[in-house]
């Protein structure tokens, strides 16, 4: 459903602003009917992607094809195909609610039969009938983001695109949007969301993609790619907080034994350490080993791989310190600007 | 919520092509729709752009009541002289801030929206813009018209009231595009208001509006002469004369006399030149 290839974009280079290249190379591969997730971090050019796969963005390099066709050749066929979900809700304050779903009917022409019928379902499916005539300036972040969902479903595209759906959003209106996005993939859509959430592309995706830098690091099924790092997650803790020294000791313990492939000390966790071990077996070796070093354990904590480990392992930090590393550096003035034409 | 929706998705796309020139109608009367419910619900824009104007006229035409008789043309009286240049002035200023429905649509990311939908022109949100501000400065001149009336300052006959609307509308239309070239071009809304601001009151008094060419020293005498506005207000001052013919001579420029029909002719060439200059820059933003 949508083919991306070779897809390079480089933002700035005016007077002032030195280049930065927000897609390097990216290649993607969304098949028919899947629930895809996009993850990365802030900055890692998901947002990017997703603004050029729907028109909005030209890239420097690279094809676009949406359902067999090409986008930049045939913008208008791709627009008719896709429904999209900016990341800033872009609605009209002064509208109300169904105002703003006729308008979007006829951006898309539809029929006025239609369109009535359309937009009473979507009212139904989002449960909006309480506050879809109020003005939309009064709605809530929830109601604003359902409000957005019900326009890009309007047209009933074969391909919905998504950025950032639920960021900001309270737990309910997130389940909501959860709940209808699979249901629209049971029924053939094909759903691509961008998220800088684990759990929610762990939860909610058929595939992935993790993108850093601009590029693609790591694709396939949650399943796939958990499995395909193998071994089990241990974090040991032998006091709630150790010091170095001891650490280091009990890291040189811990590597001499059999089955223990990696040791991290994590000194921003009081000097836990992160373990890579090959299956549960070890962790009972490991129990036995430290009792007869007689060093205390305060905590041993075993767990499968998460997307976290993937995305540690492919690019040697966390998700976490990846966002922390970019959140001083963002412009948002800048950025702002990319986003205006 | 989450009930059993078998038609969330259709086997046919919705929306099929339809025929080119329906499309664009609804697109544009939708983004139209959109301009006029605003206006209904923040009417305080239309409000002030009626109520600026008669300030004007009440406030200038007490001020200049005892000005010497011959000092206009033809004996005119000076509130019959400003009606025209108020209603010019009126659908000029209201022209001009045509770009920032268009400049608020860019910063809040609803653009992007229009832009992600198929619409079959996308000259339909330009156009959109174009009908919205007619209509309005429409509205406000006949406003003017009928207050200048009552306040005695005369009505132009059923010609005189056409050759009104026709200059007011390539007034308007010429303003337009500037306005919307401006808001594609310049960053964000307070810069456009700044424009907005500055080449608001200049080209008012730096125009015939308020005195005759005859009033004014050689150098303001040839601004005003070159200013569109001039253009716009000497073919309604005559029309508000009396019997006028359009190849009646309506302004004595420095640079040679000028009869309604050139006016109208420039105004003309002013739109169409100014429309033109901005295609470039509407098709780069828009595509």
């Amino acid at each position: 459903m949508i083919d991306l290839q070779h897809v390079s974009k480089r933002y700035g280079g005016g007077r002032k602003a030195t280049p930065v290249l927000a897609l390097d190379d990216l290649c993607l591969s969304v098949p028919a009917g899947t629930l895809y997730g996009l993850l990365g971090p802030n900055g890692a050019g998901k947002t990017t992607a997703l603004r050029i796969l729907c028109t909005l963005l030209a890239p420097d390099a690279g094809t676009v094809r949406l359902g067999g066709m090409d986008a930049l050749a045939d913008p208008r066929a791709a627009r008719r195909l896709l429904g999209y979900v900016a990341q800033e809700v872009a609605i009209d304050k002064i509208l109300t609610g169904r105002e703003l779903l006729r308008l979007q009917g006829d951006l898309y022409h539809l029929r006025p039969a239609d369109r009535q019928g359309r937009i009473g379902e979507l009212i139904e499916l989002l449960s909006m009938h309480d506050w879809i005539d109020r003005r939309c300036g009064t709605y809530s972040g929830g109601m604003r983001r359902r409000l957005d969902l019900a326009a890009g479903l309007l047209h009933r595209p074969r391909l919905l695109v998504l950025d950032e759906p639920t960021v900001g959003l309270d737990l309910e209106s997130r389940a909501a949007i959860w709940t209808v996005l699979r249901q629209l993939r049971d029924q053939g859509t094909t759903v691509l969301l961008s998220s800088h959430y684990l759990e929610e592309v762990d939860a909610l995706a058929d595939r992935l993609a993790i993108l850093e830098g601009g590029r693609v690091i790591a694709e396939g099924t949650p399943a796939e790619l958990k499995a395909a790092l193998g071994g089990d997650r241990v974090t040991l803790r032998v006091r709630e907080f150790s010091d170095a020294q001891e650490a280091g000791r009990v890291r040189e313990l811990v590597l001499a034994c059999d089955g223990v492939r990696q040791v991290v000390v994590n000194r921003a966790q009081g000097y836990s350490l992160n373990l890579v071990v090959d299956n549960e077996a070890v962790v009972e070796r490991l129990r036995g080993q430290l009792a007869q070093a007689q060093l205390p354990v305060f905590a041993l904590a075993q767990s499968r791989p998460s997307l976290d480990d993937v995305y540690l392992q492919a690019t040697g930090r966390t998700l976490m310190d990846a966002e922390l590393a970019v959140a001083g550096q963002r412009d948002a003035k800048a950025e702002r600007k990319q986003a205006m034409r | 919520m989450t009930s059993a929706n078998p038609s969330l998705v259709a086997p046919s796309p919705a929306g099929s092509a339809g025929p080119a020139f329906a499309e664009i109608r609804q697109e544009t009367l939708a983004l139209t729709r959109r301009l006029f419910v605003q206006l209904a619900r923040r009417p305080s824009t239309l409000v002030a752009g009626v109520l600026q104007p008669l300030i004007w006229l009440v406030l200038f035409g007490a001020l200049f009541a005892n000005a010497p008789t011959g000092l206009l043309p033809d004996g005119m009286s000076y509130g019959r002289f400003l009606g025209a240049g108020v209603i010019v002035f009126t659908a000029f200023s209201g022209a001009l801030n045509a770009g920032l429905p268009v400049m608020f649509d860019r910063e809040f990311g609803f653009l992007n929206r229009l832009l992600v939908a198929p619409l079959r022109s996308r000259s339909s949100i330009v156009l959109a813009s174009v009908l919205y501000i007619t209509s309005i400065s429409l509205i406000q001149s006949l406003a003017i018209l009928l207050t200048a009336a009552l306040l005695g300052y005369g009505w132009p006959g059923g010609a005189g009231l056409l050759l009104t609307l026709v200059t007011l509308l390539l007034l308007t239309f010429a303003v337009t595009a500037l306005s919307l070239g401006l808001a594609f071009a310049l960053p964000g809304h307070i810069e456009l208001i700044a424009v907005i601001f500055v080449a608001n009151l200049p080209l008012l008094f730096a125009s015939t509006a308020l005195a005759p060419i005859s009033f004014m020293p050689p150098w303001l005498g040839w601004l005003a002469a070159l200013n569109p506005l001039t253009f716009a207000i000497e073919p309604i001052r005559a029309a508000y004369a009396g019997p006028f013919r359009l190849t009646d001579v309506v302004l004595n420029a420095p640079y040679g006399s000028l009869t309604a029909a050139a006016c109208l002719g420039i105004l003309a060439a002013l739109a169409l030149g100014l429309f033109l200059a901005i295609r470039p820059l509407l098709d780069r933003k828009l595509s």
